[in-house]
């Protein structure tokens, strides 16, 4: 059974559906299947109960951070320079929006199979962050779900108890996020190096040298 | 026993709940002399029994994760030490594992034998703390634990002249181990292992046939397979619950493929299941220590060709995991080619363990969620990271 | 009193002694640690308990679960800005005399977690500490030595004088502020009543002319 057989049945199973199979060039070889948010419930279930796949154990849910990058083109145009018309080489800068993607690790207790590994991914990092939840499909989903909500931002629509869960309710940040800026309590590092002894200077010159 | 900003509440009884009188919301923890470290539960109680229990979580939260991503790849094998703090040396092996499916990295024979040795000492006294553990939430003040922390000792002395640390070993490598045996280790296992199977006729005695705990676990707590296999269970856990899925069988990881022994499985899924799961489990440990001890071949303990400086596994993902004391421990790693991963995350079998607490406990009485609690097995390094 | 003629008077059996001394030799010996631990150490001072390193043989041994009944608290592993509070808070409701061990590089610093968003840097930010142990974690006999060195603390207190200790002053503090939960941070990060960042020349850490002399 290979990740085309799945997907292939998938998409005749669960109509309107497109997957897409993500390479992974490591020497591990776990490949994975890129859902779409809006059959990922269908996609779940099928999974779960059809009678030769049996993906009845969700092991592990995982959040990644993908955020924007600077994207920089050089694109000829034409500009006027000292009034004559000239071919000019300019820099043109880029940002992409990035994302935030959501990772299951599917293994089939019954079947003794697995690992299928499925992925989805929100528009953006700051307003379109709504993923289906599939903890109604895979109750395992629950807790690692709200973490990821805790740590990432990710809001999971239809989680039954979606709340923080690692850090505290009025806590305002995603801590996992790339551009996470942490608290700065680097008011004594006796042993300061780095990037740590960048962070403590700067503790210093923002609240006056001491 | 009570240190949340507002302890106690009383909530008033809507008709559909029938009855009179009123529920009474209790917070159990963080810290709680039979909590398994700091944990908080806010219980709703009709009287003595459970109405709604929510486990609440992040109290030892030391942003293992985010740290590791700072960290270089070898950098991150002592704090796997910390996650699940009784089992170090199975936390080297899931994380050592997943970066060696990363890089495609060969482990060498003499070493495998090593890490099983290890990690099955290391489940030995994981099962014989948490035994001790559970019959001291039911107030068996101190003599079992007493008991499980004399062989624990010893357990650790032998981790201790083949490592230098009692509990945070930091003992595995990408494609291998840290350093060879020390002259005369063998023996002192053999002989060690050879007393073992004493105490564990002496613990069940001492235990499996008590009055006050069938009392206290049979029948309480029953977890269902279906609920099990769908909430992620894993481990001991869900062996009681009558599923046959252990990742040394499934996985055939390192290799537990040469070794005979038996997954002992729970027909009931009630606490004493759990707790006799455990108990078989380390005589079927006991039963690998033996062969794995008798077999070891000689030879390199790691891989010449894997560099452990400068070392960059290429782009790409990998996830790993074996089949630490409590359950499935995972490590999923995502690299983008530099020294540091760009995502490091630990599947705790835990945390994962707890998402079926509530509904173990709805209808008992208080005093059963701590021995519910107890025989989950959870560490909170763990839970948290 | 003269120390030869009280060996003299003992080998008499007679027993001469001061009111400081005995009073600081009930209490020394018969400490009552917090039943509470937190991380990694706190597996350690289990195994203190347990028969190898046995505690029993300090006076220490009677873990109780009520801050109310206990002397002193072992802050035995990292302690996270959620817990933090719970910390001062079960600090505070400890009867005076109260003293407290740091158990390990988290209590103390923070330790290998200390970079961590959610990891308090010591518990010394918040309330008084004793002694410090350092370690990752350390043995049991660092804290059976760690409790001797408090046993040698409190044999030494005068109870009167300017000297005497903090429970025989009625002007100071034996209750501390707890924090808050904040938006980004604990609120406040840190109590100055308390700690005070240590005075280093951070500017010269880092750069060539640093350890050279």
């Amino acid at each position: 059974m290979t990740l085309e057989n799945i997907k292939s049945e998938v998409e005749a199973k669960v109509p309107g559906c497109a997957l897409e199979i993500v390479a992974n060039p490591s020497p591990s070889g776990q490949h994975s299947l890129r859902i779409d948010p809006a059959h990922a419930v269908a996609i779940a279930a099928f999974m779960r109960d059809a009678e030769h796949l049996r993906f009845d154990y969700c092991s592990n849910v995982t959040g990644i951070d993908w955020p924007g990058k600077e994207i920089s083109e050089k694109v000829k145009v034409k500009k006027l320079v000292d009034g004559v018309e000239q071919e000019v080489e300019e820099v043109r800068k880029s940002q992409t929006v990035g994302h935030l993607e959501v990772v299951y690790h599917l293994y089939s207790m019954e079947k003794k199979h697995g690992p299928v590994i499925l992925r989805m991914r929100t528009e953006d990092r700051a307003e379109k962050v709504h993923l289906p939840s599939l903890t109604s499909v895979w109750q395992s989903a629950d807790f690692q779900e709200r973490e990821i909500f805790d740590l990432y931002g990710v809001v999971f629509d239809g989680h039954p108890d979606l709340r923080r869960i690692l850090m505290w309710d009025g806590f305002k940040d995603h801590p996992m996020r790339k551009d996470y800026v942490e608290p700065d309590d680097y008011e004594y590092e006796p042993t300061a190096h780095d990037e740590v002894l960048e962070r403590a200077r700067q503790h210093r010159t923002v609240m006056g040298a001491q | 026993m009570i240190a949340a900003t507002e302890p106690i509440r009383i909530l008033p009884k809507s008709r559909a709940d029938g009855g009179e009188g009123q529920f009474l919301e209790v917070s159990m923890g963080p810290q709680h002399p039979s909590t398994h470290g700091v944990f908080r539960m806010d219980v709703v109680l009709d009287g003595e029994r459970i109405v709604k229990l929510k486990p609440v979580f992040g109290y030892l939260h030391r942003n293992h994760e985010k740290i590791a991503e700072h960290e270089t790849y070898l950098g991150s094998m002592p704090y796997t030490d910390r996650l699940d703090y009784f089992c170090s040396l199975t936390n080297n092996w899931a994380y050592a594992l997943a970066v060696e499916k990363l890089a495609g990295i060969q482990v060498p024979e003499r070493a495998e034998y090593i890490r099983i040795i290890t990690a099955e000492l290391t489940r030995f006294q994981n099962h014989a703390a948490l035994i001790g553990f559970l019959t001291q939430d039911m107030g068996a003040s101190g003599t079992p634990l007493m008991y499980a922390f004399r062989e624990r000792e010893t357990i650790l002395d032998l981790f201790e002249s083949l490592t230098g640390a009692r509990m945070m070993c930091n003992y595995m490598r990408f494609g291998g181990c840290r350093v060879d045996l020390p002259a005369g280790w063998l023996d002192h296992a053999k002989k060690f292992v050879a007393t073992l199977p004493r105490f564990l006729d002496e613990f069940e005695r001492l235990l499996a046939s008590n009055e006050i705990l069938m009392a206290r676990t049979q029948g309480v707590g029953v977890l269902s397979k279906e609920l099990a296999v769908n909430a992620g269970v894993t481990g001991p856990v869900l062996r009681a619950s009558g599923v046959n899925y252990d990742v040394r069988k499934v996985d055939k990881y390192g290799i537990y493929d040469r070794f005979a022994f038996k997954i002992p499985m729970g027909e009931h899924g009630d606490t004493y299941d759990r707790y006799m799961v455990r108990l078989l489990e380390m005589r079927e440990s006991l039963n690998i220590l033996n062969q794995a001890l008798k077999d070891i071949p000689e030879g390199p303990i790691v891989d010449p060709k894997t560099r452990i400086r400068g070392f960059k596994p290429k782009p790409g993902e990998a996830y790993g995991r074996i089949e630490a004391p409590k359950g499935e421990l995972g490590f999923y790693l995502v690299s983008d080619g530099t020294s540091n991963p760009y995502r490091y995350r630990v599947r705790p079998p835990s945390l994962m363990n707890l998402t079926v607490l509530e509904q173990l406990c709805i209808g008992r009485n208080v005093a059963d969620v701590v021995v519910i609690l107890g025989s989950i097995d959870i560490v909170m390094g763990e839970v948290d990271r | 009193m003269d120390e030869q003629l009280k060996t003299e008077l003992r080998k008499q059996g007679i027993v001469a002694t001061t009111l400081q001394e005995l009073y600081n030799w009930g209490r020394k010996n018969s400490l009552w640690p917090l039943n509470f631990g937190l991380a990694c150490c706190a597996i350690e001072m289990i195994a203190a308990s347990m028969a190898r390193y046995d505690m029993a043989r300090f006076g220490a041994e009677v873990f109780r679960p009520s801050p109310r009944q206990a002397d002193l608290m072992i802050v035995a592993g990292t302690v996270t800005k959620k817990m933090a509070p719970q910390v001062v808070r079960l600090y505070n409701q400890m009867a005076e005399p109260k003293y407290v061990i740091s158990m390990g590089a988290c209590a103390i610093s923070g330790g290998p977690f200390k970079q961590g968003y959610n990891v308090l840097k010591g518990i010394d930010r918040y309330i008084p500490v004793d002694v410090y142990i350092p370690g990752c974690p350390p043995r049991p006999e660092a804290l059976i030595d760690a409790l001797m060195a408090l046993q040698k603390l409190i044999d030494h207190q005068p109870l009167t004088g300017a000297d005497r200790p903090r429970h025989l002053r009625a002007d100071a503090p034996s209750e501390f502020i707890v924090p808050g939960f904040g938006a980004h941070d604990l609120e406040p990060s840190q109590n100055p009543e308390v700690w005070n960042a240590p005075l280093v020349n951070i500017s010269l850490a880092g750069t060539d002319d640093a350890g050279k002399h």
